[in-house]
């Protein structure tokens, strides 16, 4: 079995206790909410998009150290990209994540550097988290798909 | 000493597997109880030997798979002293044995505008079928609320009761351990002239029951959480109840006559048993009733008395402020399941650490969602104890906590 030293990486926990972009955002911004019923975890995730790029982004909501530490690490990841970079990130991750959205035929970048994101990468050991780390990613993307797709 | 907990873990050959050179801490029998060997094998025996349809065919092999069948039903009344075994319907587990009498007796009696009294301790299953009758016909709920520490807060019951045409609640909390006085309960619903159905999954598998002394209208409970398999449920209900009411499910068995204008029902308890059943199943749940027969469900509750006193010293003794235990702390108004907060590190953090040490709990909102807002809580972790629980379960239990400090 794999020890939880792959799972919890320094990294990880310090973005579980310290985490980044905690908060809400006022309308213009856009949101939507997240949750995964097998534990519990409940997310929200605002984002404000101006001129085609991700000026803002922040979660709210409560979980586990993982899918919080995610969630933090994405909205890093992500704000101040354009939406198809953003889009290619998730993709990226969701692909580090062993996950393939069999909808979505558009090639992964493998190239993508995920930076800190890498840490997350013992997650795949433990594939009933595999849920917790992609909660805020799902749910970034069903806001992004809110002002895209109305 | 009420049972011999060291003999009867022979009896389960999952107990004795080893994972990373350490033994399982089985301690999610809330979730599901293991099987022992007895319903192993007459469940295998059955397939190998004596597999047949049943109620169709008129062979051999097939008379032996009825009797089988039937067989287990006598035994299942016999051990909830149901009047007639024609009183217990099987269906795949207990949530489809509450959507038959919520859907089917609900359908059939109530009105918009009448009301149903539920609990703030309900399992889903003991809920959304309510909120689908909401929905289709207007019914309302009412909700008995709960004490400080988790048991039902009886104080307004009357109240509460007036004008209700059910009181439908749970004979034991899966998330606080809670034990209701039933009984008492069945008696001031008919006082208030309510049917009163009872989900009696929690309670069932871990200490004697009588329908009748009860005094109750339906009880369902399931076979996975008492050593049988799962796949299978079961609905007791009183017999003039039960014919009245309009079939659930449609289909083979269920039927006296199909025309090509309409059809007639069978009589109890085929009326609500459409379909090919789980057979081998209901042999298995056979062999769980004798099983615990033998043991004597008495002796079951005593032990998990002592081990809840057990528990709840433990851990808190050990853990003090750092561990919040929800429910009744007096272990004769509670099972041994026990949810709880630790040290602020999240349930589904906490059950991964446990996993470590081979210790399975559950984590997460319990199918209690209600109930989980009502503690303050987005989830818990559940530690549960059966039968084959020991007090070395107990010790590994906290010693797996303690470690959880080690990373958070």
């Amino acid at each position: 079995m794999a020890g939880l030293e792959d799972l919890y990486r320094e990294i990880i926990l310090d973005h579980y206790r310290t985490p980044r972009n905690r908060g809400e955002l006022d309308p213009p911004a856009a949101h939507a909410d997240g949750h995964n019923p097998l534990c519990g975890d409940e997310i929200r995730v605002f984002v404000i998009v101006e001129d085609g790029i991700v000026t803002d982004v922040r979660f709210n909501g409560s979980g586990c150290s993982i899918s919080q530490s995610s969630a933090s690490m994405m909205t890093t990841a992500v704000k101040g990209k354009p939406i198809a970079d953003v889009r290619k990130v998730v993709r990226r991750f969701k692909h580090m994540m062993t996950l393939s959205d069999e909808t979505d035929t558009t090639p992964v970048d493998e190239s993508l550097n995920l930076g800190d994101l890498e840490a997350l990468q013992g997650v795949v050991k433990f594939p009933v988290r595999i849920k917790c780390a992609t909660l805020g990613w799902n749910t970034l993307i069903d806001a992004l798909d809110s002002i895209t797709q109305p | 000493m009420s049972i011999d907990v060291t003999t009867i873990r022979k009896d389960f050959p999952v107990l004795q597997r080893q994972i990373n050179g350490k033994p399982l801490v089985y301690l999610d029998s809330a979730n599901t109880s293991q099987k022992p060997n007895a319903v192993i094998e007459a469940m295998a025996a059955f397939m190998r030997t004596g597999y047949a349809p049943i109620n169709r065919s008129s062979y051999q092999l097939a008379a032996e798979a009825d009797t089988l069948y039937e067989g287990a039903r006598q035994l299942v009344a016999k051990f909830i002293n149901a009047p007639k075994a024609s009183e217990i319907i099987f269906t795949k587990n207990a949530t489809e044995a509450l959507n038959l009498v919520i859907m089917s007796w609900g359908r059939a009696n109530l009105r918009r505008g009448d009301v149903v009294l539920l609990t703030h301790m309900e399992h889903h299953a003991n809920i959304v079928p309510w909120h689908m009758l909401v929905a289709e016909r207007g019914i309302e709920l009412r909700w008995v609320p709960l004490t400080a520490d988790g048991q039902l807060d009886m104080s307004d019951l009357d109240t509460l009761l007036q004008d209700t045409k059910v009181f439908s609640f749970t004979a034991m909390s899966n998330v606080l351990g809670a034990i209701s006085p039933v009984a008492t309960l069945c008696a001031a619903a008919h006082k208030a002239g309510a049917i009163a159905i009872i989900d009696a999954c929690q309670s069932v598998p871990h200490q004697a029951t009588d329908v009748q002394a009860w005094g109750a209208d339906f009880v369902a409970f399931s076979s996975h959480k008492m050593c049988g398999p799962s796949g299978l449920g079961m609905l007791w209900g009183r017999e003039k109840l039960l014919e009245a009411m309009p079939p659930f499910l449609g289909g083979g068995n269920m039927i006296s006559d199909v025309r090509l204008d309409g059809f007639t029902t069978a009589c109890l308890p085929a009326k609500f048993e459409a379909g090919t059943p789980p057979i081998a199943e209901v042999v298995g749940l056979g062999a769980a009733v004798e099983y615990l027969q033998k043991i004597g469900m008495n002796n079951v509750r005593q032990h998990e008395i002592d081990l809840s006193s057990y528990v709840l010293n433990l851990l808190n003794s050990r853990f003090g402020d750092d561990i919040t235990i929800h429910g009744p702390t007096n272990t004769e108004h509670r099972g041994a399941t026990f949810s709880f907060a630790f040290r602020g590190i999240h349930p589904h953090d906490l059950s991964q650490v446990l996993d470590q040490q081979n210790v399975c709990v559950r984590a997460g909102h319990h199918c209690a969602k209600p109930l989980m807002r009502i503690i303050g809580a987005n989830a818990t972790v559940r530690a549960s104890f059966y039968l084959y629980s020991t007090q070395s379960d107990a010790d590994a239990l906290a010693d797996a906590l303690d470690s959880a400090s080690d990373i958070f």
